[in-house]
């Protein structure tokens, strides 16, 4: 089975890997990359935890091929911090006890980060219907809410 | 050492219990850097994959692997036969990881590969070729009861199941006082109803996972999502026929279980492909392997007679559970029994519980096993008399409410709970007045959990520079190492950030329980304290040996040592770090520990409110408003509190209106995947609101209450009570799906 | 398996007809990667990526109408205003698809091909009344996007065939259309019934066209010429609605499954002709 060779950027660096052709980017980033933030729940796009952007778009990287991203622009988990500086979504999470296993988080924040980008003042049942491709069995959702809420109120009255 | 820890009375006036710090493992958590259980790699590492029996019910008449091994880049292939003869023990436990001569369920394991990379495992699979004889096979619960059902076993039935019952009934459980037929004659009115609850799953987002490495000296690691690693050693080792002391678990960190990860699924399997291979193997599950293997819940079919006075006073309550726990003795019905009545103050009360096998997985526990059936029954019946009579069914429950001194209707008389507060509290809550548009209505019901102790040891070390580690033996499910620093951190009497608690593997510390049954806030907590009293002593005594003065003129306050009695005021308090710094020169390192099979848990009672609206077009039903209202006993970190109500909430309303395992007429499960089984969606819910209430546990020294399972009792009655009002017809039989809903609107 | 990203149609005709029809044609790959990866199924020999052929990816304007690519995401056709406007129904058929990230990935044509039953955005096509481009060996061809679905998972396309768009006629003056389904949660189900109707009014309010087709309640959507009779040369009052839900309920011939009872589908297959009725007439201009 002769695999692919994939030229791609994730979270902004230059990433070079080879992969079969049924091989999800999701098992690329986990299981070639090493980049574990990425979470797989369901392999079949139901859960959310497996959440990436490519080329700046919210997508299921268990529903995509690695070879696809040959090219485009990835973005992870693993690259939303700046540094030590966490994002402020990040800190909002801890901050509101919006996580409890942790599972979901990853996907969320990446979801969620993703809904800011679009939407800096989005009400409660827009960031619902937003996150509804993200499951969490632990929270009922309460504080994931108020977290992002609250992270675009700070992200709109940072200066 | 004076310390008040001689009593064991708490301190009211804590520092930094009731506040509300980051976790400790936050940072990991929103970075991705957080290991779960399929997060871990090793060199050389194999993956693993299983087999599963494509029948509910089929005789296995041979396994021929030898195409699969004939594959290149097979390693090995294990089934039954690799497995040594088990102890009675571990006998259902090692039969549900790997089928013996029968498979039992649709999805029931009967071989598993070791391959160099997932495709070639995957395409293994397709050429080990099991040759099945398809057996007759019963899903229902009271069909399996019936006469001439299919049976699964023979001769399993233990002491307390009369004669003349289908073999697939495995027990019967009576709890009760009083006398039921003298009771229903003083009553006002009669109910007598039947209820029907489908199995769901816990639905944990992280599938099952672990990486098992086993040497030929049969000292072997394993590495794995669970709630409980002391128990998958000891599982494990039995099963493998190793001792305890040679297989060394790590629990990752954990994402998800609700009590579905308190037993071993692909656990043993690992290992003995390790041995096999003499190569690290990882075996991650599918999400479809989890919905068709592992730890669903028991449906329930329960009938209730219920007597009450036109005044609202119950006179008796009567209820006959009938649970199917999957293929293996252990349905949570004798659990269901001893809560079903627990919240009320009865003269005339008794339950029976039927422990009954069917063709299905192995139910495991889930958040509060077996009670919320049973409260879903007993919370429904109460509403409709109470509306029959005319009566305000929060009343009525108030009127019968438990208290301290009441007998339980499972035996033992209440210390100080907290039920009425939580009943008067809901009551005085604007929630409760609030006014209701077309098509909706409100709901009420209340919950309770027993809450567990059990084995607990931990070990809390002062390093050199002053700070703490405090090591653990309970995988943190929800927040709780917070809880364990804020606990000693407290304690202690020095800052919240002073303290890291790690969870430590089966090799450093001694037995633990599960983190199970709202334990470990209570049972871990309190050996924590004990702990960090015991490190306080020892710092005490070297403090006073610094001063030169009696040990027992030294008293801990604040983070320091102090001279006392005749004393005080001599020498400077030594703080914690002082005494730690010199620690080498007054006898060597300082440490607390404590070890206690914990006794002391706390019940814990809830009220639910709900306010639903229905689409009576369609049957949809939306939930508009859900608050609630629980006993925490102390709350240590009330967001994690809330938390838990919030999670059991969500849970309950999902089991309540679309959670259900669907199967076709051949037993094989339909909706295996998170697209058909419908777990609760952010979109579909509002806030989730919350009362803490905090009546103390006087079993634990902060008057700690486990919270995390009462939650999920109350919803399903809640909401089927609202749901009920909402269209004027009773929804007794769960989930209230939508075609369920509208064909009772329409037979209205 | 192998894995193709031609950059044309010519090249992409070229490597289907090369495999003799054991490829697999991927656009948003939200059904096929479930597939591939489902524990049971057999892998296809090559998987073929149309995603980089730049032609598929864009929407245009033509005939008044818009041709939609055979790779253009729902994300995508939300975010296009003039679309949008035209053709609410269809789009928001497209976009109840899953979630937030499956609209990152999922298209139109996909959605049409995976051949369900139950396919969201294909009641509403067909109510729209869209054409399908098909490319093969013999050329292009436009067929009504009613006639791509024969059965379940079955298509009439022929092995070296694919969708290359979808065109949308212009919207008729005082045209409206509108998709409703029923899901059990609020998102992310399949849909249980789903229903596309297509109306104009003329300048009196009075309906002189409709097409109403229903998903979900039988082997492949179907268009209810009895609908579109209830509802022309009535003013969609009650009384035409109301005949609408009769006739769409006759119309349904739906199974039990897990996601729903004979009874409840075809009880709302009416409830949703009837409010999906009254959201059209409102975008027609109608009467709200």
């Amino acid at each position: 089975m002769s695999k692919i060779h994939v030229t791609t950027t994730i979270n902004g660096d230059p990433v070079d890997y080879l992969c079969d052709a049924g091989e999800s980017l999701l098992d690329v980033l986990r299981d070639r990359l090493g980049m574990t933030g990425s979470k797989e729940g369901c392999g079949t796009g139901d859960c959310g935890a497996c959440s990436v952007t490519v080329d700046g778009r919210l997508v299921c990287s268990c529903l995509m091929l690695g070879a696809e991203a040959e090219g485009r622009e990835i973005a992870t988990i693993e690259g939303m911090a700046d540094g030590e500086t966490l994002h402020p979504l990040q800190r909002k999470f801890i901050e509101h006890a919006a996580l409890q296993c942790g599972i979901c988080t990853p996907g969320i924040l990446v979801a969620a980060q993703s809904l800011l980008e679009r939407n800096p003042d989005p009400t409660e049942e827009e960031t619902r219907y937003w996150l509804a491709g993200n499951l969490c069995r632990c929270t009922g959702y309460d504080k994931i809410i108020r977290a992002v809420l609250d992270a675009a109120k700070e992200m709109r009255e940072a200066p | 050492m004076a310390l008040d820890s001689k009593t064991g009375t708490a301190p009211r006036d804590f520092k930094i219990i009731g506040t509300r710090p980051a976790r400790p493992d936050g940072i990991d958590k929103v970075t991705g850097r957080a290991r779960f259980g399929a997060d871990m790699s090793a060199p050389g590492m194999l993956v693993g994959r299983v087999l599963r029996s494509p029948h509910a019910h089929a005789r296995i008449k041979s396994i021929d692997s030898s195409a699969a091994e004939a594959l290149s880049g097979v390693h090995a292939v294990v089934t039954r036969a690799d497995f040594p003869t088990p102890e009675a023990d571990v006998a259902d436990i090692l039969d549900n990881c790997m089928a013996g001569e029968k498979a039992l369920y649709d999805g029931h394991a009967v071989a598993a590969v070791a391959a160099a990379s997932a495709a070639v495992a995957r395409q293994a699979l397709k050429l080990i070729k099991v040759e099945y004889e398809p057996l007759p096979h019963v899903i229902d619960v009271d069909a399996a009861m019936a006469s001439g059902a299919p049976a699964l076993h023979e001769g399993r039935a233990n002491e307390t199941v009369p004669k003349g019952h289908s073999p697939n009934v495995m027990a019967r459980h009576a709890f009760g006082h009083g006398d039921i037929d003298a009771g229903l004659a003083q009553a006002d009115r009669v109910l007598e109803r039947s209820y029907r609850t489908e199995a769901t799953h816990q639905g944990y987002i992280e599938p099952h996972a672990c990486l098992a490495s086993m040497g030929a000296d049969g000292q072997a690691d394993l590495w794995c999502c669970t709630q409980g690693h002391y128990m998958v050693r000891n599982t494990c080792a039995a099963i493998l026929g190793i001792t305890q002391g040679q297989l060394r678990v790590t629990a990752s960190e954990i994402g998800g279980g609700f009590g579905g990860k308190t037993t071993v699924f692909l656990e043993p399997v690992a290992l003995m492909l390790a041995k096999k291979t003499g190569r690290p193997v990882k075996m991650v599950m599918s999400r479809a392997e989890v919905l068709r293997a592992t730890g669903p819940t028991a449906s329930s079919s329960v009938d209730i007679r219920l007597g009450m006075t036109s005044e609202g006073r119950i006179t008796a309550g009567f209820a006959e559970l009938r649970y199917q726990g999957g293929a293996y003795p252990g349905a949570p019905v004798d659990m269901g029994a001893m809560s079903a009545f627990a919240p009320y103050d009865l003269e005339n009360v008794r339950t029976i519980g039927w422990d009954v096998v069917t063709n299905r997985p192995k139910a495991a526990a889930y958040r509060a096993p077996g009670a919320p059936m049973a409260a879903f029954a007993v919370e429904s019946a109460i509403d409709e008399l109470a509306r029959d009579l005319g009566l305000d069914p929060l009343e009525v429950r108030l009127k019968n409410a438990a208290r301290e001194g009441t007998r339980a209707s499972y035996g033992p008389t209440y210390p100080a709970i907290g039920l009425e507060a939580t009943l008067r509290t809901a009551r005085d809550h604007p929630h409760w007045s609030a006014p209701l548009g077309p098509n909706q209505g409100r709901g009420v019901a209340c919950g309770f959990w027993f809450n567990f102790g059990g084995d607990t040891c931990v070990s809390l070390n002062i390093t050199p520079d002053g700070t703490v580690n405090l090591s653990e033996g309970n995988p943190d499910i929800g927040g709780s190492r917070a809880s364990m620093s804020m606990m000693a951190a407290e304690e202690l009497g020095i800052p919240y950030d002073k303290v890291r608690t790690v969870i430590a593997d089966t090799g450093s510390l001694g037995q633990n329980e599960v983190t199970d049954g709202s334990r470990v806030t209570f049972a871990v907590g309190l050996a924590t304290i004990e702990a960090a009293r015991a490190a306080k002593r020892e710092m005490c005594k070297r403090a006073a040996q610094v001063w030169g003065i009696d040990e027992e003129a030294v008293i801990w306050e604040d983070g320091a040592a102090r001279p006392s009695g005749p004393n005080a005021g001599e020498h400077p308090p030594m703080t914690l770090a002082e005494i730690a710094a010199i620690a080498s020169n007054t006898g060597g390192p300082i440490a607390g520990h404590h070890e206690v099979n914990a006794e002391g848990a706390g019940v814990s009672f809830a009220t639910h409110m709900v306010d639903t609206e229905v689409d009576p077009d369609t049957g949809a039903v939306t939930i508009l408003r859900y608050t609630v209202f629980q006993d925490a006993g102390k709350a240590v970190h009330p967001s994690y509190v809330e938390g838990q109500f919030q999670g059991g909430s969500v849970q309950g309303i999902g089991w309540a209106l679309n959670e259900e395992y669907i199967y076709d007429d051949d037993g094989i499960l339909q909706n295996a995947g998170f697209l058909d089984y419908r777990i609760p969606v952010a979109s579909d819910l509002p806030m989730i609101d919350t009362v803490i209430l905090e009546i103390p546990n006087p079993g634990h020294p902060y008057g700690v209450r486990g919270v995390g399972e009462t939650s999920i009792v109350p919803p399903l009655a809640a909401i089927a009570n609202a749901v009920s009002a909402s269209i004027g017809t009773r929804m007794n039989d769960l989930p209230m799906s939508p075609p369920k809903v509208l064909a009772a609107i329409q037979a209205r | 398996m192998q894995y193709h990203a031609p950059t044309s149609i010519d090249d992409a005709l070229r490597l289907l007809a090369a495999k003799d029809g054991n490829c697999q044609i991927l656009a948003g790959g939200t059904d096929l990667l479930v597939r591939l990866h489902s524990e049971t199924g057999d892998d296809p020999e090559s998987i073929l990526d149309i995603k980089r052929i730049d032609e598929l990816r864009a929407i245009t304007p033509e005939a008044g109408g818009w041709r939609i690519g055979a790779a253009v995401s729902g994300a995508e056709m939300g975010e296009h205003a003039g679309l949008v406007a035209d053709w609410p129904g269809v789009v928001e058929a497209m976009n109840l698809i899953g979630s937030t990230q499956i609209q990152g990935r999922a298209t139109l044509a996909g959605n049409l091909c995976n051949a369900s039953p139950a396919a969201d955005s294909v009641p509403a096509m067909v109510a729209a009344g869209a054409m399908a481009r098909i490319a093969g060996p013999e050329g292009a061809r436009d067929i009504p996007v009613a006639e791509v679905p024969t059965a379940p998972g079955r298509t009439s396309l022929g092995k070296a065939e694919f969708i290359t768009s979808i065109h949308l006629p212009a919207r008729p003056e005082g045209g409206g259309d509108a998709y409703l389904r029923f899901i059990p949660r609020s998102e992310m189900d399949i849909a249980v019934v789903g229903c596309g109707v297509a109306l104009t009014l003329d300048e009196a309010g009075i309906c002189n066209a409709a097409r109403v087709s229903l998903g979900a309640v039988g082997p492949v959507v179907m268009l209810v010429e009895a609908g579109a009779e209830a509802l022309i040369g009535t003013a969609v009052d009650d009384a035409a609605l109301d005949a609408l839900a009769s006739v769409c309920s006759d119309a349904a011939s739906p199974i039990d499954d897990k996601r729903g009872t004979v009874a409840f589908r075809t009880h709302v297959a009416g409830v949703l002709a009837r409010r999906a009725a009254s959201i059209a007439r409102t975008r027609a201009g109608g009467a709200s």
